[in-house]
């Protein structure tokens, strides 16, 4: 929906810009020592492809939508807004939960493929600027670099987030008991299980995709 | 009189919470076309015994027919079937409050059914005329006052004409006009057009009014047994000093206000020393 996607595009272009400048600087700084700072687009590339801008957007879109569901259900579910769904014969997992399940799979990887475009221009700013690159010596030597595998683990990460804080967020917003303070603390256990199990599953991943 | 099939039927509802029984042992018939009012003091588990009627909660023993069905085994599935046929107004109105006064009337028209958005409107326009909040439509529950998302939670348990209604107190937080619309509307509903509405309330002159059969609840050790039984005349003149107590509206009865001196200065002063031990 609107909400997860759109109105996140400011914050994460944002957030993935000003990665993508401090990436380029700390890899610029390093790298000149070594006398390879022709290696920068390469670095910030292919992190930002397969582990930062996904683990990003997905921090961000925890704590943007996922604590905003958690919150939205669960003062539902306190003021017998469910219940009433429920006596009027409507599943409420239907009506409510589906279409934020689809939002969710659909807007984050959104948002990721989007993040990571700006987070690369972000690192060509530094290049351009500071180190004298030529635009088109940096989209090349990106796009050299990476291969579309390093992009679509991003995104099949990005996919595994979307359902894990979703699932998540619902689950602990329909199962809120007891006034203002439930929905208070199923929104930090929300945000808290959905960092830690997208940490977990990014480890995971990264081992299966790059290691194993 | 009545249909020999009873809409309601409770027999032996028990439900208990841990240790704590709330429903001992229930069992009353709701007849079509009758107004069935549960009374009873807060806390005596009313709302509790409606939310086992509707189906929200399961009871420990006992079984709950209604149209003839029974519906402790029921899954949701089954459950939303039968829950077509009825509406409920919740205490609080339970209104959504991410959609329009218009929409959440609608809601149960647009969810069970492909009518033209046209036909859907005029029947949002009629039923909240029925409650008396033509033009409110466009309104969000959060900007209407806790008297008036009531009568749009009304308007929406009646919006599929349901032949039953479930009104969990409906008048409190009314003013007595609106108080007198909402009772003539439910008479009418009831006697007019048969439909058959159970009503938990405390307003016992709302009661009296609509009325056709009462049951009520007990306090204190009788606490989840049905007291009382009958027509408006029975109860009235029940010689149970307990109902009496209750429909006059008395501080002081088999109910007591206070405890005896003793027992109070035993409690005070045990809770202090609670108090100062906690602190320590």
């Amino acid at each position: 929906m609107v909400h997860i996607g759109v109105r996140a595009v400011p914050m994460v272009s944002l957030t993935a810009f000003s990665i993508g400048v401090t990436l380029a600087m700390q890899a610029a700084h390093e790298l000149q020592t070594l006398g390879a700072s022709a290696w920068v687009p390469d670095l910030v590339a292919v992190s930002l492809l397969r582990e930062l801008g996904p683990i990003l957007i997905a921090v961000i879109v925890i704590g943007r939508s996922g604590s905003a569901v958690t919150a939205e259900l669960g003062t539902m579910k306190v003021s017998e807004e469910i219940e009433a769904l429920n006596v009027m014969a409507i599943n409420p997992i239907r009506f409510l939960v589906v279409p934020r399940v689809i939002a969710m799979m659909i807007m984050l990887p959104c948002l990721t493929i989007f993040g990571n475009y700006v987070g690369i221009f972000g690192g060509w700013v530094i290049c351009h600027f500071a180190l004298n690159m030529s635009t088109a010596g940096y989209i090349l030597r990106a796009v050299n670099s990476s291969h579309p595998w390093d992009l679509y683990s991003g995104i099949i990460k990005s996919f595994v987030f979307a359902w894990l804080i979703i699932t998540i967020a619902c689950d602990t917003g329909m199962k809120v008991e007891g006034g203002a303070e439930g929905v208070g603390e199923a929104t930090t256990n929300s945000v808290v299980y959905s960092l830690l199990s997208m940490l977990i599953a990014n480890a995971t991943l990264t081992a299966v995709f790059f290691f194993a | 009189m009545s249909d020999p099939v009873p809409i309601i039927e409770v027999t032996d509802l028990v439900r208990k919470f841990g240790s704590r029984t709330v429903l001992r042992g229930l069992s009353f018939k709701v007849f079509k076309g009758d107004t069935m009012i549960i009374m009873g003091g807060s806390g005596c588990g009313k709302s509790t015994l409606l939310r086992h009627i509707n189906g929200a909660m399961k009871p420990t023993s006992g079984s709950i027919k209604i149209f003839g069905e029974e519906i402790t085994t029921m899954n949701e599935r089954q459950l939303a079937h039968i829950r077509r046929r009825y509406g409920m107004l919740f205490q609080s109105g339970a209104l959504l409050q991410s959609m329009t006064v218009g929409e959440n009337v609608a809601l149960p028209v647009t969810e069970h059914g492909k009518l033209d958005s046209d036909i859907v409107e005029l029947m949002v326009k009629m039923k909240l005329e029925m409650v008396g909040l033509t033009g409110f439509e466009n309104l969000k529950p959060a900007e209407i006052s806790g008297g008036m998302k009531k009568r749009v939670g009304l308007a929406r348990a009646l919006a599929l004409d349901p032949e039953l209604l479930f009104s969990d107190e409906p008048t409190s937080g009314l003013d007595p006009i609106m108080t007198a619309v909402v009772d003539k509307l439910t008479q009418e509903l009831t006697r007019q057009l048969g439909m058959t509405a159970v009503v938990v309330t405390h307003d016992m002159t709302s009661a009296f009014r609509i009325g056709t059969k009462m049951i009520m609840l007990g306090a204190g050790p009788k606490q989840g047994t049905i007291i009382a039984s009958g027509t408006p005349d029975e109860i009235r003149n029940s010689p149970d000093p307990e109902v009496q107590q209750f429909i006059r509206g008395e501080a002081d009865g088999p109910v007591p206000l206070k405890l005896s001196k003793d027992d109070y200065i035993n409690r005070l002063l045990g809770n202090q020393e609670r108090i100062g031990k906690g602190k320590h």
